[in-house]
């Protein structure tokens, strides 16, 4: 649910980075955090229980700049993706405007990308969203362990597992090292606000 | 859900009953928010020393939490939080369906006062925005 303010001419957009425990959602803000300058980037937020999960959400605001005269600030939202906080997933989800679906490369997490997916269609519904019609990207993270000798994913099988039905952009990323994290906001903060201003700015 | 366009005559009306119903009351900080956890308005003397972004995603996560509670043991809704502390107290109320009401206020100011007007406040938002319960 984005919110438009015609009066200080900004527009506040909410992107959602999904995907199963341990896929790098939290990396992706963290490295976002870091490389950002203080101008751009508000404070960071995290809720996260001992050792590094994320037990509610993170979140990073962000002030994108100008576009058609408009300030555009992003909230990038993530979510606990262990299996057992579906209540909280769900919570963090609402009045979402666009997701990076986040999976993992390592080959014991294939089952964990899928279910995890379905879990978000499922989220999305529950709000009358429909996965293909909101913003959604695909970032394939931890790319930097294919030439590991941990069994990992080919980009074959993940398009074969998760991007059949979407035929969405994605991204390969190794969110620990900043690869592709930068092109995956880009991307999806650039179908965000075009998603958000088509709505209410254009054609208007 | 659909999104939210503000416009300025909106805006100031809103911020006009904050200020006049609580502002005045002595209440420190009043943000009207939405469920996404949203600003929507903001009003008081400490904003520039609060992180009211931060501030409006946990209360929002914090009602939908507690909302899922209620649920969980047969309630419908809790359409009011309360959390006191040594010195502030904060006070969450629902403004229609979506929009939350979060109100900071010190031990000089009654929670029975605030929750008065916030209930004045929050019924005139709600015709404000066009979201008056029938
Ligand atoms: N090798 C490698 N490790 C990564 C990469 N991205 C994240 N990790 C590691 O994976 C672990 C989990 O990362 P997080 O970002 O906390 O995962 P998350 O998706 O936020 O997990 P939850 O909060 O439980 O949902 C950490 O130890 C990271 O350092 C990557 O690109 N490559
Ligand atoms: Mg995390």
């Amino acid at each position: 649910m984005a919110l438009i303010d015609l009066s200080r001419r900004e527009i506040h957009c909410k992107i959602v980075y999904y995907g199963p425990g341990r896929c790098g959602k939290t990396t992706n803000l963290i490295y976002i955090y870091n490389a950002m300058g203080d101008k751009t980037r508000g404070k960071m937020l995290t809720i996260e229980t001992k050792g590094d999960r994320t037990l509610f959400f993170d979140l990073l605001p962000l002030n994108l700049g100008k576009v058609k005269g408009f300030d555009i600030r992003i909230q990038l939202y993530t979510v606990p993706g262990q299996t057992i906080y579906e209540a909280t997933r769900k919570l963090v989800l609402k009045g979402v405007d666009g997701i990076v679906f986040v999976a993992d490369s390592l080959k014991v997490r294939q089952t964990k990308n899928k279910e995890s997916l379905e879990d978000l269609k499922k989220n999305l519904q529950a709000y009358a969203l429909d996965i293909m019609e909101i913003p959604v990207i695909l970032q394939y993270n931890k790319r930097d362990l294919v030439n590991s000798p941990i069994p990992t994913l080919t980009i074959d099988e993940l398009q074969q597992d998760l991007n059949q039905e979407l035929q969405t952009t994605y991204f390969e990323a190794a969110a620990v090292k900043g690869i592709g994290v930068f092109e995956t906001l880009k991307e999806i903060s650039k179908r965000t606000v075009r998603y958000v201003a088509q709505k209410h700015l254009l054609g208007k | 859900m659909s999104d939210l366009v503000l416009t300025a005559p909106i805006l100031e009306e809103t911020r006009q009953h904050i200020e006049k119903q609580l502002v005045e009351a002595g209440v420190h900080t009043v943000l009207l928010i939405d469920e996404a956890g949203n600003v929507i308005a903001s009003s008081g003397r400490d904003l520039d020393k609060l992180d009211t972004t931060a501030l409006a995603a946990l209360a929002a996560a914090n009602f939908g939490a507690t909302a899922q509670i209620a649920k969980l043991i047969g309630e419908d809704d809790f359409s009011l939080l309360f959390h006191k502390g040594k010195r502030d107290s904060i006070h969450f109320s629902k403004v229609g369906d979506k929009f939350i009401l979060v109100t900071v206020f010190g031990d000089d100011v009654s929670l029975g006062l605030v929750r008065l007007r916030v209930a004045e406040v929050a019924k005139t938002i709600e015709k404000v925005f066009g979201i008056e319960k029938v």
